[in-house]
């Protein structure tokens, strides 16, 4: 029986993922967009090496106000900041820091969003009405306050607490627009057609529904991670996110802002890798929107 | 009327269902908001425990929750621990100063934005359009507080053209007359403007959008062939039922302006309910902070409700169902 339910003729006209990639590959601002993201993925990932590097090339000494404060030069293509330290070498420890966070927080409002929506959308009554009931409630609190206030009161909160929570108070409109897309599927024909030959409502769900949401969940996400992005980088540059000895772009941009006047590099060359990020996130979503067909989707 | 009324009650449910998920939020912090207080040389042991027993704080968390609602009917909101202030108080000063912000920026980017969305759609795909569009979505999703720092950047530290901070002729008075109006602008200028660019992409993006899905439909293809003049078509046929849109984004843009606002005032050190949120935080001052975010909510909410009372008015098809 499941063997027939899940043979070929009955499978759901999922879009399959290699297409997907290979169309967004046939856009070149699309793959503009995501070389940016992977060069800024590859130096998080590389910061401690590179940093070493940096380092052994042109030392700096922290003590000595010979260091601090530098202009951009050839050892230094990035200048130094007020403490004396290199700031390409803490552009990419910050990096690590805030793609990392950025990552998490997107699988982990994906997860939430998905799994609500798509309970909600395949449930219907009364489980969808409260759900959505609670989702509309989060939606319409501003969440930034929400998350300043906590943070303020858990100042020990390590990177993976940032995470977490961030994450958790992200999913409200993705699970929204999963939710919308599953009403639409679950009606569909090879979803009636798996229950006729009696597979049981998971398998369903699982199987059936759940492949031609990811679609639309996916071009969601990436809104989310542009969002999360922007936040954690708020958050730390309001001194409440990612706290000493680590780093962020946003609280590298906060070290840098009462120095914009005499050493604008500190603050501007973080600002400008938050603003790249977020801009090929943004256009990333843009063009799977287009590939995807998502109608659903909140205004943006 | 009955309708409005209907919605206004609405929103009051929503009102009271986002405070309470705010309250339980906050309370989910880790530590007891008792022991920061005490950190503080600024509030006396006596002054902490009256403030522990008048909101309960002693008692489980749906007492305290009970409580401090009560309290909060009654104007109550706790005392600021940094200034010793009534935190009713506080927010009262800081309020008007953040509504002030928005109410400038909210016409200005919506006027903005829509004109742009519609000099986009008239010319769908041409060079205007697409450049435009290059650019707004460039700016769109930035952080706020990212937007703020260059334009104080550029106009404040390299053009000279603002102080680095603003809001203090609020806070002290600019004077009156002539002087004191060209002083308040100015104070204003570069906070509003960065609201005002985070906001005109998204509107513009949306009008474009609405007026696009509007212009191949009979009514439009009509009042063509009557020979109506092109910008007639555009303008007072095709704008007016591509509008809807633009109420409902003006309900879903206040919660993200009101944050933007948070952002935009740290930088700009502009004394509104951000600054006064963030200064909370900087001292953990329990009470101040709760109010703020609670404050904050309401005025969310609100200014929702208004959107959507302005839905009813611009649009007869929702009254008349």
């Amino acid at each position: 029986m499941t063997t027939l339910v899940s043979g070929a003729p009955l499978a759901p006209p999922a879009p399959a993922a290699p297409t997907l990639l290979r169309r967004l590959g046939a856009r070149p601002s699309a793959v503009a967009a995501l070389s940016v993201l992977a060069v800024l993925a590859a130096g998080a990932l590389l910061a401690p090496w590179i940093a070493a590097r940096l380092h052994a090339t042109a030392p700096l000494d922290p003590m000595s106000a010979g260091s601090r404060l530098l202009a951009p030069s050839l050892a230094h293509p990035f200048g130094t900041d007020a403490q004396g330290r290199d700031v390409l070498a803490q552009l990419l420890l910050g990096g690590r820091v805030s793609l990392a966070v950025a990552a998490v927080s997107t699988l982990i409002a994906a997860f939430l969003g998905t799994a609500v929506g798509v309970v909600a959308g395949h449930l219907g009554g009364r489980t969808d009405a409260l759900l959505m009931r609670g989702v509309d409630t989060f939606l319409a609190m501003p969440r930034i306050l929400v998350l300043i206030a906590l943070f303020a009161l858990w100042p020990t909160a390590p990177v993976s607490g940032l995470a977490l929570v961030i994450g958790a108070m992200s999913w409200f409109g993705l699970s929204r627009v999963v939710r919308a897309q599953t009403l639409a599927v679950r009606v569909r024909d090879h979803v009636a057609a798996a229950r006729a030959l009696g597979a049981g409502e998971l398998h369903v769900l699982l199987r059936h529904v759940l492949p031609n949401v990811a679609g639309v969940a996916l071009v969601a996400a990436t809104l989310v991670a542009g969002e999360v992005v922007g936040i954690e980088a708020g958050l730390s540059f309001l001194g409440l996110g990612v706290r000493p000895p680590d780093t962020s772009w946003g609280k590298m941009v906060q070290d840098g802002v009462s120095f914009l006047a005499s050493a604008w590099w500190i603050a501007v060359v973080p600002a400008l890798a938050i603003a790249l990020t977020v801009a090929a996130i943004s256009h990333l979503g843009d063009v799977l929107r287009d590939l995807v067909d998502v109608r659903q989707l909140p205004p943006r | 009327m009955s309708r409005a009324l209907r919605r206004v009650v609405q929103g009051a449910a929503v009102a009271a269902l986002v405070t309470t998920l705010a309250f339980f939020l906050i309370r989910l912090a880790p530590g007891d908001p008792f022991a920061t207080l005490r950190e503080n040389p600024n509030l006396s042991p006596a002054t902490i425990d009256d403030l522990r027993t008048r909101f309960g704080f002693d008692q489980p968390l749906v007492v305290q929750y009970a409580r401090y609602v009560r309290r909060a009917l009654h104007g109550d909101l706790g005392i600021s621990v940094g200034t010793r202030r009534p935190v009713t108080e506080a927010i009262g000063d800081a309020l008007p100063r953040t509504l002030l912000l928005m109410g400038v920026a909210i016409p200005l980017s919506f006027a903005a934005g829509m004109a742009l969305g519609v000099a986009q759609a008239a010319r769908p795909r041409s060079r205007f359009d697409r450049i435009t569009r290059a650019a707004t979505t460039l700016l769109y999703a930035q952080p706020s507080f990212l937007l703020a720092v260059v334009l104080l950047l550029v106009f404040a530290a390299w053009l000279g053209l603002f102080q680095t901070t603003s809001g203090l002729g609020f806070l002290y008075g600019a004077g009156s007359g002539w002087a004191g109006f060209v002083w308040r602008v100015r104070e204003l200028t570069l906070p509003v403007l960065t609201l005002v660019l985070l906001t005109t992409g998204a509107v513009a993006r949306q009008q474009r959008a609405a007026l696009l899905e509007v212009l191949p439909e009979e009514f439009v293809r009509t009042a063509v062939a009557k020979g109506a003049a092109p910008r007639a078509v555009l303008l007072r046929h095709a704008l007016r039922n591509a509008m809807l849109p633009m109420v409902t984004l003006l309900g879903l843009a206040f919660p993200a302006l009101l944050g933007g606002a948070v952002f935009v005032e740290q930088v700009f050190s502009w004394p509104g309910m951000g600054r006064l949120l963030v200064d909370a935080a900087a001292t953990r001052d329990y009470f101040l902070l709760t109010g703020c975010v609670l404050v904050g909510s309401v005025t969310v909410v609100v200014g929702s409700l208004l959107a959507d009372l302005l839905a009813l008015l611009v649009d007869p098809r929702q009254r008349a169902s």
